[in-house]
């Protein structure tokens, strides 16, 4: 996997800075809890959900558990239905692919619709590399590639930027990538669409090379689906003459009898609609409607290393709906970027580390951007145990052990960083089976505390730098329920 | 070794553990989850797709056959629609013989002329009564997907009862995958900007859908 976000600290650290910007945290806040109410009243119109959850959950591991036959079968129906596949082992492989397929058209454009896929593999940065420009089409993600900004939700990945922000960044990059705004151009949602609306439909009326990623990939029939609200995802997979879908390889379903289960469960967890406006579905091409080449890329890219681990390879079971996000106290404070990746929050800190294994400081750090709270779970439309997930992945970056990494099985020692953790887990072993000492620890830290320093010392530093201490209570616990209730109920 | 191979090989490697005798797809997935919610008469199905479309923003009108045309005038002279795109095979009795210019959409026409058509008038495959949505699928009453999206105002006809299923798994049964679809739910929408709903944003900005049939009785 590229390393799109070089640079980026670790979870803790982009997290306490997240948690000091007020307006990032105020739209967020705003913003998941809204998604989250509606998305409350969604679900409980369907009386059956447990059930189409349940449905759900078993189509996709299912699929998972026997990949290789139903991926082998979608590329026999996709290829008889006039499309060609290509298979990507990495991003660098697919970004190949995709930069030889545009130069055989002859173009240096494409338009693009919205796609986790082709920024997890930095799709954009590797096509300008060739000389290729690739436009966002997506409202939100034009907004963001004008700022040269990171998206920050699944949903809606512009969520931390005002109005305000939108039509200065729009003010001062639209003339750069083509059609201007208009001059007087206020800070309305509805003058700010119209004005991307006027310079998306340009490009879209030229384009003739479009590439998307997909919601779902149907093996028995070769279809491909795309959901989405504003139809720039339809423009760019009917207008162009040429359309290239990437799609990473756990995007399959079996059967089309399978939509009926997630064109149920997907809208309703993910904007709170009881449909979102348009769905498009294409089977290879079709005389004289739509794209005259069609192209699938394929994408593995840690996909099989996580289907190698039998614990987490739920995560690939995955349909982004971004339910979990909105319910994450942790990502409601924090923000998306804190999570280095495309896919932030709950299921970003299981998926990425498993994309792109734990050697990274960041990706070390994830299975820790988590309570525990299992409100995640909760609401999951495909019933993916993300605490479960979390605490093998903690084991697995402080303990280390067997696990696949791009094919190979390797013996992972444990991460760098976490040697405090361990001792500090193992310190906490320690007092829990020593009451004794546990007592005499907790009356002596109480008295000491006016003198404790807000960072630990010696090892531990590394622990605290970016954690604050908890403070310690005037009277330990026990003491305090001797003095109150304690005596009256008699209890010791 | 090529990539597919890798992949696949990777694949197989990763599911050690599935055995042959894991259980067929027909047994793994359990279909109790409801074919459609609620019982319905067929008028309360129509019903409910009207107010699950006017719901998402879409102009719900209902006309007979006599009606329809007048209709589709009027409609089409509220927008000040000057010319109007055609799928091939839409019934000529659904337009009136005077009125605006009709556009016949072909193969060659670029999108630069079909984005200066002002409305267009479809037919559709299906319509879903408890989200709201109908279904294009290409077929000759409704033409290319591209002629549904192109223009600011969609008209799109419905015909009722035949046409319209309660719930998605009804409508996946009824329509043919090797086709394109274009499901829509109410007009172009987002709620990118602070979670401020705004239509319109690249597909038509009005979806009007006019119920076609005689008013049902119980
Ligand atoms: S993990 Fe579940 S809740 Fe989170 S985005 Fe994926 S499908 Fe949705």
């Amino acid at each position: 996997m590229t390393g799109t976000y070089l640079g980026m600290p670790a979870f803790p650290k982009a997290a306490a800075d997240a948690v000091h910007n007020p307006t990032l945290r105020g739209n967020l806040r705003h913003a998941t809890h809204t998604i989250r109410a509606k998305r409350a009243k969604a679900v409980g119109e369907l009386s059956d959900w447990a059930e189409l959850r349940e449905a759900g959950r078993r189509i996709k591991d299912h699929t998972l558990r026997h990949l290789d036959r139903y991926l082998l079968q979608l590329e026999e129906s996709v290829t008889a239905a006039g499309g060609t596949v290509h298979w990507a082992a990495d991003a660098d492989e697919a970004n190949r692919i995709v930069a030889r397929l545009v130069k055989e058209t002859g173009e240096s454009e494409v338009v693009k619709v919205k796609s986790m896929a082709t920024q997890e593999i930095g799709l954009n940065e590797a096509l300008e590399a060739e000389g290729i420009r690739a436009y966002e089409t997506d409202l939100a993600e034009l907004i963001v590639q004008l700022c040269k900004d990171r998206p920050s939700h699944i949903l809606v990945p512009a969520i931390h930027r005002n109005r305000g922000e939108i039509r200065d960044i729009f003010r001062a990059e639209m003339g750069e990538w083509g059609r201007p705004t208009p001059e007087d151009l206020t800070d309305a949602p509805a003058e700010l669409a119209e004005a991307a609306r006027l310079h998306l439909r340009e490009k879209f009326l030229r384009a003739k090379v479009g590439i998307s990623g997909a919601n779902f990939m149907v093996a028995e029939t070769g279809t491909l689906v795309v959901v989405e609200s504003e139809g720039n995802g339809r423009m760019c997979l009917t207008l162009p003459e040429t359309l290239i879908s990437v799609v990473g390889i756990e995007k399959v379903v079996p059967a089309w009898r399978d939509l009926e289960v997630f064109l149920q469960t997907l809208p309703r967890s993910s904007t709170a609609e009881r449909m979102n406006p348009y769905t498009s579905m294409w089977t290879g091409t079709t005389d004289e409607d739509g794209p005259r080449t069609f192209h699938l890329v394929l994408l593995d890219n840690g996909r099989t290393d996580t289907l190698a681990d039998r614990v987490g390879r739920q995560a690939l079971r995955c349909i982004r709906c971004s339910a979990c996000l909105n319910v994450c106290p942790v990502y409601e404070r924090a923000g998306g970027h804190a999570y280095g990746s495309v896919y932030p929050g709950p299921i970003g800190a299981i998926l990425s580390p498993q994309l792109r294994g734990t050697a990274s400081e960041i990706d070390a750090s994830l299975p820790y951007a988590s309570s525990l709270c299992g409100a995640c779970y909760e609401v999951c439309p495909v019933a993916i145990d993300i605490p479960e997930v979390l605490v093998h992945l903690r084991e697995r970056v402080v303990e280390g052990g067997p696990a696949v990494r791009e094919g190979n099985r390797v013996v992972l020692r444990p991460a760098k960083g976490h040697a405090a953790e361990r001792a500090a887990m193992r310190a906490a072993r320690w007092a829990f089976s020593h009451p004794g000492a546990l007592r005499a620890g907790q009356r002596l830290a109480s008295r000491t505390r006016r003198l404790h320093p807000r960072t630990l010392p010696g090892p531990g530093r590394a622990w605290s730098g970016t954690r604050d201490l908890p403070a310690v209570p005037p009277e330990p616990f026990r003491d305090w329920w001797q003095r109150t209730r304690g005596g009256k109920d008699g209890a010791r | 070794m090529n990539s597919r191979e890798r992949v696949l090989g990777r694949v197989r490697r990763a599911l050690a553990d599935v055995t042959p005798q894991d259980r067929p797809y027909e047994e793994a997935v359990p279909r109790d989850y409801l074919r459609e919610h609620g019982e319905l008469t067929v008028r309360q199905t129509v019903e409910l797709l009207a107010e699950n479309l006017a719901d998402y923003r879409a102009i719900v009108h209902r006309a007979d056959g006599e009606e329809l045309p007048l209709l589709v005038t009027r409609l089409l002279a509220e927008r000040g629609a000057r010319e109007v795109l055609v799928p091939p095979g839409l019934p000529p009795e659904w337009l009136p013989a005077a009125g605006p210019v009709r556009i016949h959409d072909r193969a060659a026409d670029t999108p630069q002329r079909l984005d200066r058509v002002d409305s267009v008038v479809t037919g559709c495959a299906v319509a879903i009564a408890e989200t709201g949505t109908i279904v294009l699928d290409g077929s000759p009453d409704q033409g290319r997907r591209r002629i549904s999206l192109v223009p600011d105002h969609h008209i799109c006809v419905v015909r009722v009862p035949e046409q319209v299923v309660s719930s998605v798994p009804q409508a996946l049964e009824r329509l043919d995958p090797t086709r394109p679809l274009t499901w829509i739910s109410g007009p172009s929408a987002t709620s990118d900007i602070e979670l401020d709903r705004v239509e319109g944003v690249h597909g038509p900005r009005t979806l009007e859908v006019i119920l076609l049939g005689r008013p049902l009785s119980a």
